[in-house]
C-alpha cells in the first residue's frame, strides 16, 4: 500500500515537473511601452536573448567584476528598491571606502541618453566599466576582469551559449550585461495604467489634484514619461562644489559647476534617500527643499528655480504637496519591483 | 646684369632638369601598393628617452619619467605632387607604449606607390571613433584590452597623452607620500553636449628625401622623433611644482597645446 502511494506521489511529482516544464514561459525580450519615447539604446546591435540575458544578471549579481572579489553592481542596485542602495545616502564599496554621490536607479536605462549623475558616459554598454574602475567601488581593471570570467569554471560555457563560442572578449562582456539592463524596464506603475487607459489605473481625486500639481510645476523638467528630460542642472541642493563639480567634472565648464543630471521619478518612493548626495531621506523634506526655502543660490542656480519676485525654489502649499507626494506613489512599479526574473 | 642672369638660369634648369630627372626617377609614376613603417622614438631634449633617469624641463625643474604613452590616428600622406593619400581610419589607431618598443614601430599598410613628402596625423583617438558601439573598439582601442590604462570610464573617452614620472619639486602626494607629476589629457569635445576638445592635427614634412613607396619593395622608414620635454613647454611653461597633475579639468588644455609639436620627423629611411 504504501509502496503504492509512494510511487503514485512520485508519479505525480515526475508529471507536475514536466507539466511545469512544458508550461516554461517562451523568453521575453525588453518590452517598449506605448507611453514611451523611442528607445536612445540600438536593440537591434545587441538582440536580448535569454542566454544573454543569464548571463548579464550573473555578472550582476558576481563580486568577480571587484579588485578583491567582495562587491557586485548588486551590492549597491538592490531589486526591490529599483536597483539603488536604500537609506545609504552614498554607498560603500571596496575596502568599505565611501564614494560621493547617491547611487542611481538601474531602471528604463534603453532610454537613458547619457549615464551617471554627471552624464559621463554615452552609451549603455560603457556603462560597468565606470563602477568597476572606480577605486573607491570595484577598483578593478577590466582586463583582469575578462582574465578571472576565462579562467572560470561557468562562464567561457555561459558565454558560448550567450554568444556562440566560449570566448570572453570586451564587447561580449558589456553586451551581455546590458542585455540583463536592457530587460530592467519599469511601465507598470498604476500612473502607466492610468495613461495608457487599463484596467488597474484608477487614480484617486487626491492623486489627480497631486498630477495637475506636477504637470504645472514639475514637469518642465521631469518630463514625458520617463519623468526627466535628462538635462543638467542645479537645483539648489548645495552652494558648495568644492568636492564635487557635477556635471562639470567630465565637461571641464565652469558653467556646468553644480550641475546634476534630472533623475526619473519612477517608483520615486522606493529609492530613498534623494539627491545627488543623498541629502533627503523623505519625499516630503524633498518638496520641502523646493518650497520651503531650502534652495541654494549659486551662480548656475537652475533659472526655474528664480521666482519674479526674487524669491527661490518653487512654491507649494501644503495641501499641493499632500497631493504631490499621493501622485508620486502611483509611480511606484511593484510588479518590477518583486520582478522574480531580476532578482537574486 | 640682372637681365642677363635669368635667362641663363633659365636655361640651365632646362638642360639640367630633365638629366636629374632621368638619372633618379627611371620609372616616374609607380604604380602597384606598398606599406609605410613609422618609427616612433621618444626623446627627451637631445637624447632617447630614458625612463628612471633625470632630465630637466623648461621650468628648470628635475623630471624623472616613468610613463609616455600616447594614441595616434588619422594618419594622411602627401606625395610631392601634392596627391593626398588618406590612410583608412579604421586601420590606423595606434597606441603607442613607452614601455613597449613594438607598439612604437607602427605599419601602415596598402598605400599606393608615390614618394610621400608630407604627413599628417592626430593626436588622439577622433570623436566619431570615441562614441563609437563597443564592439568596433577592438585592438588598441579595447577599453577592457590593450587600452585599459587609456581610457576613462568615468568620462568616457580615451586618454591621448600619458606621461607620469616624479621630480624632487612636485610636492609630496599624500596617498603615496612620493613627489609625483601626472599628465592625463584627453577629451574629444563631448558626445551629447560639448566639452574641451584638445585632439591635435600634426602636419610634418619629410626633412631630407621623401618617403619612396614602391611595390614590392621593402618599406620606407619614416623615423619620428617624440620628445617628451616639449610638453613642459611652447606655448605655456608647466611647472611640476604649481601644477603637478592634469586630468580632465581645464588646465589638460594647457599640456594639450603644448605636447601638439612634440612630434618631428628626424629622417626618412629609404631601402
Amino acid at each position: 500500500m504504501n509502496k503504492i502511494l509512494l510511487t503514485g506521489a512520485l508519479l505525480a511529482l515526475l508529471l507536475s515537473s514536466c507539466e511545469k516544464e512544458d508550461k516554461k514561459e517562451p523568453f521575453v525580450g525588453p518590452q517598449l511601452p506605448s507611453n514611451f519615447p523611442q528607445p536612445a539604446y540600438d536593440l537591434s546591435a545587441n538582440p536580448v536573448t535569454e542566454a544573454g540575458f543569464a548571463l548579464g544578471k550573473k555578472l550582476f549579481y558576481d563580486p568577480i567584476l571587484s579588485r578583491d572579489n567582495t562587491i557586485a553592481c548588486a551590492d549597491c542596485h538592490i531589486s526591490f528598491a529599483a536597483f539603488t542602495h536604500p537609506d545609504h545616502p552614498t554607498s560603500h564599496g571596496i575596502d568599505n571606502l565611501f564614494g560621493k554621490r547617491n547611487a542611481l536607479p538601474v531602471q528604463n536605462m534603453l532610454w537613458r541618453t547619457s549615464f551617471f549623475w554627471d552624464g559621463g558616459v554615452p552609451n549603455l554598454d560603457l556603462v560597468p566599466l565606470n563602477p568597476i574602475q572606480n577605486p573607491v567601488e570595484m577598483d578593478e581593471s577590466p582586463d583582469v576582469v575578462l582574465e578571472k570570467l576565462r579562467n572560470h569554471p561557468e562562464y567561457p560555457g555561459l558565454f558560448r551559449e550567450a554568444f556562440g563560442s566560449e570566448e570572453v572578449n570586451t564587447a561580449r562582456f558589456l553586451q551581455a550585461m546590458s542585455q540583463f539592463m536592457a530587460m530592467l524596464v519599469s511601465a507598470d506603475s498604476r500612473y502607466d495604467h492610468y495613461v495608457r487607459k487599463e484596467p488597474g489605473g484608477e487614480m484617486s481625486v487626491e492623486e489627480l489634484a497631486g498630477l495637475a500639481v506636477f504637470q504645472q510645476k514639475c514637469a518642465a523638467c521631469h518630463a514625458t514619461d520617463l519623468f526627466t528630460d535628462q538635462s543638467f542642472r542645479n537645483n539648489g541642493v548645495i552652494d558648495d562644489f568644492s568636492l564635487d563639480k557635477g556635471r562639470a567634472e567630465v565637461s571641464t565648464f565652469s558653467e556646468d559647476i553644480g550641475k546634476f543630471a534630472v533623475p526619473s521619478l519612477r517608483n520615486v518612493a522606493a529609492t530613498a534617500p534623494y539627491m545627488h548626495n543623498g541629502k533627503f531621506k523623505t519625499l516630503e523634506s524633498v518638496l520641502d527643499h523646493y518650497a520651503g526655502g531650502g534652495v541654494k543660490d549659486s551662480p548656475t542656480l537652475d533659472p526655474l528655480l528664480r521666482q519674479s519676485d526674487g524669491t527661490l525654489g518653487i512654491p507649494l502649499s501644503t495641501a499641493e504637496k499632500a497631493q504631490l507626494i499621493a501622485f508620486l506613489n502611483t509611480l511606484t512599479d511593484e510588479t518590477f519591483l518583486r520582478d522574480a526574473r531580476f532578482a537574486q | 646684369m640682372q637681365k642677363l642672369l635669368f635667362p641663363l638660369l633659365a636655361l640651365f634648369l632646362l638642360t639640367a632638369l630633365p638629366a636629374c630627372k632621368d638619372d633618379t626617377k627611371p620609372d616616374p609614376t609607380p604604380t602597384g601598393f606598398g606599406d609605410v613603417v613609422i618609427e616612433f622614438e621618444n626623446r627627451a631634449g637631445d637624447e632617447t628617452l630614458v625612463f628612471g633617469k633625470d632630465y630637466v624641463n623648461a621650468a628648470g625643474e628635475t623630471v624623472n619619467f616613468s610613463t609616455f604613452n600616447y594614441f595616434v590616428s588619422n594618419f594622411v600622406l602627401v606625395s610631392t605632387d601634392g596627391t593626398e593619400y588618406v590612410v583608412p581610419k579604421d586601420d590606423c589607431y595606434f597606441l603607442c607604449n613607452g614601455d613597449d618598443a613594438d607598439s612604437r614601430e607602427i605599419t601602415l599598410t596598402n598605400i599606393p606607390a608615390g614618394d610621400y613628402s608630407h604627413i599628417h596625423f592626430m593626436i588622439g583617438v577622433d570623436s566619431a571613433k570615441s562614441v563609437s558601439p563597443v564592439s568596433e573598439r577592438t585592438g588598441d582601442l579595447d577599453p577592457a584590452g590593450a587600452a585599459s590604462g587609456m581610457y576613462w570610464s568615468w568620462n568616457a573617452g580615451y586618454i591621448f597623452v600619458k606621461v607620469e614620472g616624479t621630480s624632487p619639486q612636485a610636492p609630496v602626494e599624500p596617498s603615496t607620500g612620493q613627489r609625483i607629476f601626472q599628465y592625463h589629457t584627453g577629451l574629444f569635445g563631448g558626445f551629447n553636449s560639448p566639452t574641451l576638445n584638445n585632439l591635435k592635427e600634426v602636419h610634418l614634412d619629410a626633412p631630407h628625401e621623401a618617403a619612396e613607396v614602391r611595390e614590392n619593395s621593402e618599406a620606407p622608414h619614416v623615423h619620428m622623433y617624440v620628445d617628451v620635454l616639449e610638453m613642459f613647454t611652447n606655448p605655456t611653461n608647466i611647472s611640476v611644482a604649481a601644477n603637478p597633475t592634469s586630468h580632465a579639468g581645464p588646465y589638460s588644455k594647457t599640456v594639450a597645446d603644448n605636447y601638439a609639436d612634440m612630434f618631428s620627423i628626424d629622417h626618412v629611411h629609404n631601402h
